[in-house]
């Protein structure tokens, strides 16, 4: 396999012949870009369905709230309108810098990267100042069946921020460290899918977890 | 730099993750595309957060709303900023995400479809209280 993909990609002798722009529909090994964003898709496809079951979960115990205080009275929709604009920016920055990054463009890479990483962490801030006030409030996760399962939802996804923003600096660190190199380009690719997916996922927790319970 | 020759060759329109074109009078093509994501993206969320909290729309229809904008939002993100589209490179990303979604629509429907089952056929307390005097 390793031979195959060697050759697929570094063979010098078909850059120029412009057969390998119709190697893939005409049958022939696809890039090796392609089988790692492949490979990284269906890791992502995973993580989704195990979302799916967090979500699952939610929706079955939304309504048990024991007496505690129900999402409409805990959610701060302004608060999530930013938390979902950090989001949304920093999904776009994340595009820029894979761009930047396929171009060997430090500023634009690095600056993209830079604003990626911290629309990240003020999403991160917005949402750990929102659980603390909660907790304060006396509505943490062992108050109810409905919070318990709103907390592990929710920071279920925070936790994939958190990871994302680690993920995030060492890339910037492996670009600085080693260059643009093509298993570095890789990388970043898989973290762009990583990033966008987490967006994805926020789009179904704000509609179900906050619009919906705090309009209800 | 062989590679980078490679990769500035001609390709087709629709490419899997992470082959886009990156020539570098293509690239405001690039940005254009994550632009128009982002445009579309931003009117979607706008337009849940406001219809969410409007007493324009008849109530009942609000969740049913909300649902398909965040069904609309995740596929611009799909197509704009994971481009997961309808080309020849795609056409494994696009079977697997819809085995995904397969999945993902079972996970969902059968725990909703039971658990509501199970809601309807059990007592609530109050009523197993009473049944106890």
């Amino acid at each position: 396999m390793s031979a195959f993909d060697a050759a697929a990609v570094y063979d010098p002798d078909r850059a120029g012949h412009g057969r390998n722009t119709t190697a893939h529909a005409a049958g022939e090994l696809a890039s090796k870009r392609i089988i790692v964003g492949y490979g990284f898709w269906i890791f992502l496809l995973s993580d989704i369905v195990m979302f799916s079951a967090f979500f699952a979960t939610y929706a079955v115990l939304v309504g048990s709230t024991a007496g505690g205080p129900s999402g409409r009275e805990l959610f701060n929709l302004p608060n999530v309108a930013i938390e979902t604009a950090c989001l949304l920016l920093s999904s776009f920055t994340c595009g820029l810098a894979s761009i930047g990054a396929r171009m060997h463009r430090g500023s634009w890479f690095y600056g993209a990267m830079a604003a990626t990483c911290l629309l990240g962490a003020m999403f991160l801030g917005i949402e750990l100042h929102e659980f603390a006030g909660m907790i304060a409030r006396g509505a943490g996760p062992t108050r109810s069946a409905f919070l318990s399962a709103f907390f592990t939802l929710v920071g279920c996804h925070g936790l994939h921020v958190t990871a994302g923003l680690l993920w995030l600096l060492t890339m910037v660190a492996q670009v600085f460290a080693k260059g643009y190199r093509a298993d570095i380009l890789r990388r970043i690719l898989c973290f762009s899918l990583f990033w966008h997916t987490l967006d994805i996922i926020w789009v179904a927790l704000f509609t179900v977890v906050y619009l919906m319970g705090a309009g209800r | 730099m062989s590679r980078s020759d490679q990769e500035n060759d001609w390709q087709p329109l629709d490419t899997a993750p992470g082959d886009e074109r990156v020539d570098g009078h293509e690239i405001a093509e690039g940005v254009g595309g994550y632009l128009v994501g982002l445009a579309l993206a931003t009117l979607l969320t706008v337009v849940s957060f406001f219809v969410s909290s409007t007493t324009l729309v008849w109530e009942p229809s609000i969740p049913v709303a909300l649902v398909v904008l965040a069904i609309a939002q995740m596929g611009v993100h799909l197509v704009f900023f994971l481009h997961i589209t309808s080309g020849p490179d795609n056409l494994n990303n696009v079977m697997a995400l819809a085995f995904g979604v397969l999945i993902v629509l079972l996970l969902l429907g059968g725990s909703l479809w039971i658990m509501a089952h199970l809601n309807q056929n059990m007592m609530s307390m109050d009523q197993i209280m009473q049944m106890q005097r």
